[in-house]
């Protein structure tokens, strides 16, 4: 049994009681529900006082007479409506005042009660309400778990994935049709921006299989001792060619002697990310500092950039699956999506954690740190 | 079409995609306005006017081409709009602009779905601007 509270506000004292008395032993089941419902009325006799009772403890359903001796219930709906808070609301009205009864349904109201009502009226009213919180609640589940992420996986597949290759079949049409010229020469620039295409098209693929492949688990037999100076070096040398044509400059500036017990190519596919962030979300002539360190008993990997850098509610968004930063400053950098959530993911794989510091085009510094295991 | 040149605003953040579509345009005889955000549009909209708008959907955010072509449409409801996107029927929304329900807020002429043949883009163009 779930039960589901409910505010009536009404000036008649008489109303409030009988409503309170009638739901008070009322229980509503539908054969497509896990569970009954009961309820909890808790009672305001003018607009303002619900306002107090909303604020201080929302109800999952408001029963909202109009005509109060304050504040009206209209504008105590406009304030709900205003707030943006997940509350049912049904106006209870008496007959003469249909109008505002359709007025308020327009504005957010989801039902009204015609006074007077008996209490076979008020319960099968309440029987629509409740069905109307159960769909509601599901569809809002379904959305938050299942469909938000299809979409956003979907998504980028269909953005990220289907735009170079329509920019590729573009181009491809573009030479068979011979737009630019008879000579090859003259599509030394599409040829340049196709292969571009075709490299960020792979480096999403590569982050995907990725992905796939932490959303198994630690391979406990691939587990070894590492040398993380070394893995440092080589994803130093695998960013260079980006940050040379950037002109970034990149340098280590930890540890030499730095070990720790992983599957080597986890901790490659953090350091690729987080260097490959760094070096794509920053400015020109800037610069990325790479450092592994061991404190005590764990190990820190820290990246700093002098790039574009987040503000607050960027940074929120960060570590979703799939997420990407848009705004004027990330346009025309290509990426899945995926890179950090790939590194949380891993940190988390062996009971470590990312950090974040950020400021709007100062840049950002990432810190992974990782328990030694 | 008269002597004078019609222009088209085009708006995408994929720079591919504007070479691709500016060249054709300009082969068939159009001024192209390109930009490669929403922002970027409603600057040149504030002083200028096209004679049709070609939208990618998604820009900076989501949803870019469709405020756009809702702030166009305010303006200037007589200019035609396209709205093009990679996006779409794999992601369970598919856009029917001509379906009541989307019209109601989708407020563009035509919808096209990235990868269309420029000789489509063309038809539909032409169709929209006589």
């Amino acid at each position: 049994m779930e039960t589901l509270s409910i505010l009536v506000v009404d000036d008649e004292a008489g109303i409030r009681s009988g409503v309170k008395r009638i739901l008070s032993r009322h229980t509503v089941s539908f054969p497509f529900m896990d569970d009954d419902y009961a309820f909890d009325c808790r009672e305001a006799a003018t607009g303002e006082e619900a306002l107090a009772l909303i604020d201080a403890d929302p109800p999952d359903i408001l029963l909202l007479d109009n005509k109060l001796p304050g504040i009206s219930g209209m504008e105590v709906l406009e304030i709900i409506q205003q707030r943006k808070l997940d509350i049912i609301v049904a106006m209870i009205t008496s007959y003469a005042s249909l109008e505002i009864a359709v007025r308020a349904t327009d504005d957010g109201a989801w039902d009204f009660i015609p006074k007077p009502f008996t209490p076979a009226e008020l319960k099968a009213s309440i029987d629509l309400i409740t069905k109307q919180f159960f769909l509601r609640r599901i569809t809002r589940k379904m959305k938050e778990e299942g469909k938000k992420i299809r979409y956003q996986f979907l998504s980028v597949l269909s953005h990220e994935l289907k735009s170079p290759l329509n920019a590729l079949e573009g181009y491809l049409h573009m030479m068979k049709d011979r737009e630019l010229g008879e000579g090859l020469k003259d599509y030394d620039q599409v040829l340049d921006r196709s292969i571009q295409r075709i490299k960020g098209m792979r480096s999403l693929i590569m982050d995907l299989l990725d992905f796939t492949k932490i959303r198994l688990e630690k391979k406990e037999d691939k587990i070894e001792k590492v040398n993380l100076r070394e893995r440092a070096n080589l994803a130093l040398s695998t960013i260079t060619p980006l940050a040379i044509q950037r002109n970034i400059s990149v340098r280590y500036s930890g540890e030499d002697r730095v070990y720790y017990n992983a599957d080597p190519s986890d901790l490659d596919i953090i350091l690729n990310n987080l260097l490959s962030n760094a070096v794509k979300y920053n400015r020109e002539g800037g610069s990325v500092d790479l450092s592994v360190s061991g404190k005590g008993e764990e190990i820190e990997i820290v990246v700093r950039d002098t790039g574009i850098g987040m503000n607050e509610e960027e940074i929120s968004q960060l570590f979703k699956e799939f997420v990407r930063i848009r705004n004027t400053r990330t346009r025309g950098i290509a990426g899945s999506g995926l890179g950090l959530s790939i590194v949380s993911k891993i940190a988390e794989l062996y009971g470590g954690h990312i950090q974040v510091k950020s400021k709007p085009d100062e840049g950002s510094e990432f810190r992974v740190i990782l328990p030694s295991s | 079409m008269s002597d004078k040149k019609l222009t088209i605003l085009l708006a995408d953040d994929d720079p591919d995609q504007i070479f691709l579509v500016r060249h054709h345009l300009e082969r068939w005889g159009y001024t192209v306005i390109a930009v490669e955000s929403r922002e970027e549009a409603e600057r040149y909209l504030e002083s200028a006017c096209p004679d049709l708008a070609i939208l990618d959907l998604m820009m900076e955010e989501e949803d870019s081409g469709f405020i756009l072509s809702y702030r166009i449409k305010q303006r200037h409801p007589e200019i035609p709009v396209i709205i093009s996107t990679a996006v779409a029927a794999e992601t369970g929304i598919s856009f029917d602009i001509n379906s009541p329900g989307s019209k109601s807020w989708i407020k563009a002429d035509h919808y096209l779905e990235k990868g269309f043949r420029m000789e489509h883009l063309k038809i539909v163009i032409e169709k929209l601007l006589t």
